[in-house]
This record gives structure tokens, C-alpha cells and sequence, in this order.
């Protein structure tokens, strides 16, 4: 097991907003994180990455035991998060913002490494590397956030809502792009709300219902899951 | 009801707010004809005021900084950061008189030609007053900001104030620095030029300047070159470097810039050190120009550089440099043409008048929300 949770208890002020979750995600695996609105979602990811700390529970990577390594520590341990509302720093230009990326990477030949990674898999921003990021479409400011973290040349990539705010056409560009990511090596840990697009690309897939797991399995399990096409992909 | 057109009339104005802007338009014209009177009256007296105002300016334009640079990352009006020029201009003092730190060169080399000895050894003392003030900018941040960082911002302001008082009593304790007026001991000799149409004429003792020129000290000289370096420092620092980019994106977004691996609290301290370096600086310089020094000294340069900065647009650094450039000029000029004992008056009121027609000053954007 690459990343562990267990028994994760979040609170926010008087909120309980996670109630002891279960999970975890292999080597080489994209894994779903699906559910509702304030279902829990991004407070889990948040929780990984160290901005949250737990009231209880814990996060191993890779045998080490991560709960409490702050946010800032979280990067040079292999994970990254790509923020719900993608985040990039708009008053930075595009090379600036995926310097920020890379700002725990000292060693200059793996950054160059890296940057031509990234712009082999988004060439829009090699072109545009100069323009300020706040001057991008939803869709680029994506795949800005996306480059930006992986930029720290990332064992694993948490996702909030890539798909958020993003026309259908996009959407599918967008996880292609993830699939992409994934067969190069990095373990994706997605969270969605959009379940069909996230389960149509993810090999196992949890189901967060307020704060707590309801369901677990592969993703075609969970696609055909009676509840979760009921509640999630519209009924039929 | 019928309501006369003179009443709705009177009424969209109040609403538009034309009123403010028309007598901003007003006091622009009037300023304006009152500068081509000047110039036309008395045109070397004019372009002596400007250059005063120059030098004056850049000083404030260094200060300007530092409020402006801690107010982008952390939201905050840093009251005490007058006061740490103040301090910066008593360490340059101490330096000179009591260690006389700006001869070392001649002390070590005594074969060093004179002037470019004084030269190092005035950047010594520079150096010197620059990292002081850094490390007390450091500790109070330390102590007195970091605690409150997720509390009420108005918590942090009155905090700022307390520091304030805290730094001007705390520097007139007697062992401390002096509760008593000093007066400074340049590092340089003063050599002023008389600069008219007929050439340059360096003035001696007591002899009255050609009629028509205009009087230039080495002292501004100093002030003008020092700012401008610095200020071209602070530029490379802040674009270019990795530090510099580490800074605005934590003042763009903190949480953010956690998740790249930024430690959020170590770049809020650099920013209040690069800050506090630049007022520290700003001190000497001032105590070279105006060779007094006080515990108080720092409170009303402080004030007009904080207005200069809101006036500039709080948060951006050009707006710090061209908003503390109009607030020397605004000074001198107010005190040359207008009435000397009015000039803080008519200082202060920019800020009034910024705040009623454009609150977020000339290069200000509104305030962005954040999630």
C-alpha cells in the first residue's frame, strides 16, 4: 500500500466533518473519491496534504507516518495536491507559477527535466510561458495547476475536482491528461463530483457519503452500483 | 410627489460623488496654475524646491516600502515600522560616534585614498543599521505578529500600535539609546554646488551663492543614489529571485503556496526584514540630511510614508515609489508657496482626499476575496 488512512477524524470548529474513514491507494493506481457537495472530499485531501490536522487517525505514505507533517513538508514526501479551484497564482506568469512548483527541487538539471516533461504533456504553456497566469481560461488554469504540481516530480497527485467549472470537451481532455500522467508512474488520488467521468477512468472508487466511506470496490462495481446510479449518475 | 429637477439634480451628484471629484479637479487646476506662477516668478527657487522634494521623497519612498510590502503579504498596517526607522537612524549614529566604524578602512588600510575609504566605511555603517533593523523587525514579528496571524486584523493593528509606543520608550531609556535630542555626526563632510547657467561653483564657508542657481549637496547626491540602488535591489529581488517569487505567492495565496513546499511563516519574516532593512536605511539617510535625532523621530515620517503608500496604492511597490515621490513634492511645494507651519496639514489631507475619491490609491486593485 502506497497511501494508508485510518480511522480519520476531522473536525472544523464544532463540525465533525470526517467520522473515522478507511481507505487507501496503491502503487500505479488511480483511485475515485466520489460524493456529494460538503460530503468530506476536499477536507480529506486537505488532511493528507497536512493543511488539516486530525483529531484522531492516521496517514501513512509509503511506511511513513505522515498525520502530522505540515503542508509545507507534505511535497518533498512525494505527494501533491492540486487545490479545488485550481489556485495558481494569477500575478505570477505561467514559467513563474510552475517555478513555484518546483521551489523544493534545488537540483537545476532535474527542474529542466521535469519542465520539459510537463511541456511535452501541455504544450499550450510553453507558448505562453511569459503571460501572467491570472490571464488563462478555466481550462488552461487547469492544466497550469496540473504542470505546476508536477513540477515537484510528485509519486502522487491528490486531484480536487479537476473537472470543476469546465465544458464537457475539456473535461475529456482533462482526464485523458490524467490517465496520461498515471501511466508515466504517479498514483492519483481523485476526488469528483462528477462520478461518471471519474469512475469511467479510476480502478477502484470509494463513495463518501457526510463524512463518512458507504461504499467501496472496483470502479465498474461502483458504477453499477444500484445506489450510486440512483444518487450520483441521475438514475435511469 | 413632484420633485423639482434642481432637487434630483443636486441629488445625483451626491450620489455620483461628483462633488469629491470636482474639488479634487479644483485643487488640481489650482495647483497647477500655482506651479507656473511659481516657475514663471522664480524659476531657479522652483527647481530648488523640486529637488528638495526629491530628496525628501526618496526617503519616504524607502519607508513606503516596507508598509507596503508587509501590508501585501500579511494585510497588515505595520504602525511600528516608522519606528524602526528611527532605530535604524540611531544604530548609524551609535556606529559613527561611539565606534567609529565608518574609519575602519583608514584604521586597516591607512594607504586607502580618503574619499573612497569614507565611502566603504559609510556603507559599513549603512550594512550595519540595515541588518539591526532587520533582526528587530524579525523579533517583533515573532513575538507580536505571528501569534495573532488567524485572529481579527484589528487585533494586529492595535498590536502594531502598542509595538509602536513599546520601540519609542523603549529607545529613550537611557542605557538604551537617549531620551534627549542628538544631534548626528555625518559620516561626510557637506560640499554644496551652486549649479546655474554660468557653470558649477562649489560654495565655501559663508559665501553667498550666485544669484539664479541652485543649490545641490553632496547630501542629496548621497539620498538619490542610495534610494535609486536600493530600490533597483529590492526590483531584482522581488522579480527575480527565487525568494522574491516564494513572496508574492504567499501574498497572492498562502494555503497555495504551503501545498508548493513554501514555508509561509520563514518568507513573512524575510518580508518584514527586507522591509525593516530598507527603513533602516532610510534612517540614516534621513539623520544625514537632517541631522537630529529623536525617539519621536520616526512617528511623523512614518505617518507620511504610510500615506504615501495608500496614495501609491497599498500592496503594490511601484505605487510605494511614486506615491512617496508626490508626497516630497506635495511637502516642499506646500511649504514654499503656501505656509510652512501648513505643510503636514495640507500631507495629511492627500490622504483624506485619496481615501474619499479613490480609496484603493493610483495603482491600488480592489480587494480580492479570498476563499
Amino acid at each position: 500500500m502506497m497511501l494508508e488512512i485510518k480511522n480519520l477524524h476531522v473536525y472544523y470548529g464544532a463540525i465533525h466533518a470526517l467520522k473515522g474513514i478507511n481507505f487507501h491507494v496503491d502503487e500505479g493506481e488511480i483511485v475515485a473519491l466520489i460524493g456529494a457537495n460538503g460530503a468530506g472530499k476536499s477536507t480529506t485531501l486537505s488532511t493528507i496534504s497536512g493543511l488539516l490536522q486530525p483529531s484522531q487517525g492516521n496517514v501513512t505514505f509509503r511506511g511513513e507516518d505522515i498525520t502530522i507533517t505540515p503542508a509545507e513538508q507534505t511535497v518533498q514526501k512525494g505527494i501533491v495536491q492540486v487545490p479545488e479551484g485550481r489556485k495558481i497564482f494569477a500575478t505570477l506568469t505561467v514559467m513563474e507559477n510552475l517555478e513555484m512548483g518546483a521551489y523544493t527541487q534545488r537540483n537545476k538539471k532535474q527542474f529542466q527535466k521535469d519542465l520539459e516533461n510537463v511541456f511535452t504533456i501541455f504544450p499550450r504553456l510553453k507558448e505562453r510561458q511569459n503571460q501572467l497566469g491570472g490571464t488563462f481560461s478555466g481550462g488552461e488554469q487547469q492544466m497550469l495547476a496540473m504542470a505546476r504540481a508536477l513540477m515537484s516530480h510528485p509519486s502522487m497527485l491528490l486531484l480536487d475536482e479537476p473537472s470543476m467549472g469546465l465544458s464537457p470537451i475539456l473535461v475529456e481532455q482533462i482526464f485523458e491528461i490524467v490517465q496520461d500522467i498515471n501511466k508515466q508512474g504517479t498514483s492519483i488520488l481523485l476526488v469528483e463530483q462528477n462520478a461518471q467521468m471519474a469512475l469511467s477512468i479510476a480502478d477502484r472508487a470509494y463513495v463518501l457519503e457526510t463524512g463518512e466511506i458507504n461504499l467501496q470496490g472496483s470502479a465498474q462495481e461502483v458504477l453499477h452500483n444500484p445506489m450510486v446510479i440512483e444518487a450520483y449518475l441521475g438514475g435511469h | 410627489m413632484n420633485t423639482s429637477p434642481i432637487v434630483l439634480l443636486i441629488q445625483k451628484i451626491i450620489k455620483k460623488g461628483w462633488l469629491g471629484k470636482t474639488f479634487l479637479a479644483l485643487i488640481t487646476l489650482l495647483a497647477i496654475w500655482q506651479i507656473i506662477v511659481a516657475l514663471q516668478a522664480n524659476p531657479s527657487l522652483f527647481l530648488q524646491q523640486v529637488i528638495n522634494g526629491l530628496q525628501l521623497g526618496f526617503v519616504y519612498a524607502l519607508i513606503a516600502l516596507g508598509y507596503t510590502m508587509v501590508y501585501g503579504i500579511v494585510r497588515l498596517i505595520n504602525f511600528a515600522h516608522g519606528d524602526v526607522f528611527m532605530f535604524g537612524a540611531f544604530v548609524s549614529f551609535y556606529s559613527i560616534t561611539r565606534f567609529q566604524l565608518h574609519t575602519w578602512p583608514q584604521w586597516l588600510f591607512p594607504s586607502i585614498p580618503h574619499g573612497l575609504g569614507l565611502i566603504i566605511g559609510a556603507i559599513t555603517v549603512m550594512a550595519i543599521s540595515m541588518i539591526a533593523c532587520a533582526l528587530l523587525a524579525i523579533v517583533v514579528e515573532r513575538i507580536a505578529y505571528k501569534p495573532l496571524r488567524s485572529a481579527p486584523r484589528i487585533s494586529a493593528l492595535i498590536t502594531a500600535i502598542g509595538i509602536s509606543f513599546f520601540l519609542e520608550y523603549f529607545a529613550a531609556l537611557n542605557f538604551v539609546f537617549s531620551p534627549n535630542f542628538i544631534t548626528y555626526k555625518r559620516p561626510v563632510e557637506v560640499v554644496t554646488w551652486a549649479i546655474g547657467l554660468n557653470g558649477i561653483t562649489t560654495l565655501g564657508n559663508g559665501k553667498a551663492p550666485p544669484d539664479g542657481t541652485i543649490l545641490f549637496s553632496n547630501i542629496a547626491l548621497i539620498i538619490i543614489l542610495t534610494s535609486v540602488l536600493l530600490m533597483f535591489g529590492l526590483q531584482f529581488i522581488v522579480k527575480k529571485t527565487r525568494i522574491g517569487k516564494a513572496m508574492r505567492s504567499v501574498a497572492y495565496d498562502k494555503q497555495t503556496a504551503r501545498l508548493m513546499g513554501i514555508n509561509t511563516d520563514a518568507i513573512i519574516s524575510t518580508t518584514f526584514a527586507i522591509g525593516a532593512a530598507l527603513a533602516g536605511a532610510a534612517g540614516m539617510l534621513y539623520a544625514i540630511a537632517f541631522p537630529q535625532i529623536f525617539f519621536w523621530m520616526g512617528i511623523i515620517p512614518g505617518l507620511k510614508s504610510f500615506v504615501a503608500a495608500v496614495l501609491g496604492g497599498i500592496g503594490s511597490i511601484p505605487g510605494a515609489f511614486i506615491g512617496a515621490l508626490i508626497m516630497g513634492q506635495a511637502e516642499v511645494l506646500s511649504a514654499a508657496y503656501i505656509s510652512t507651519p501648513l505643510r503636514d496639514a495640507i500631507a495629511f489631507s492627500i490622504l483624506i482626499v485619496v481615501l474619499l475619491v479613490r480609496p484603493t490609491g493610483i495603482f491600488g486593485e480592489p480587494e480580492r476575496e479570498k476563499a
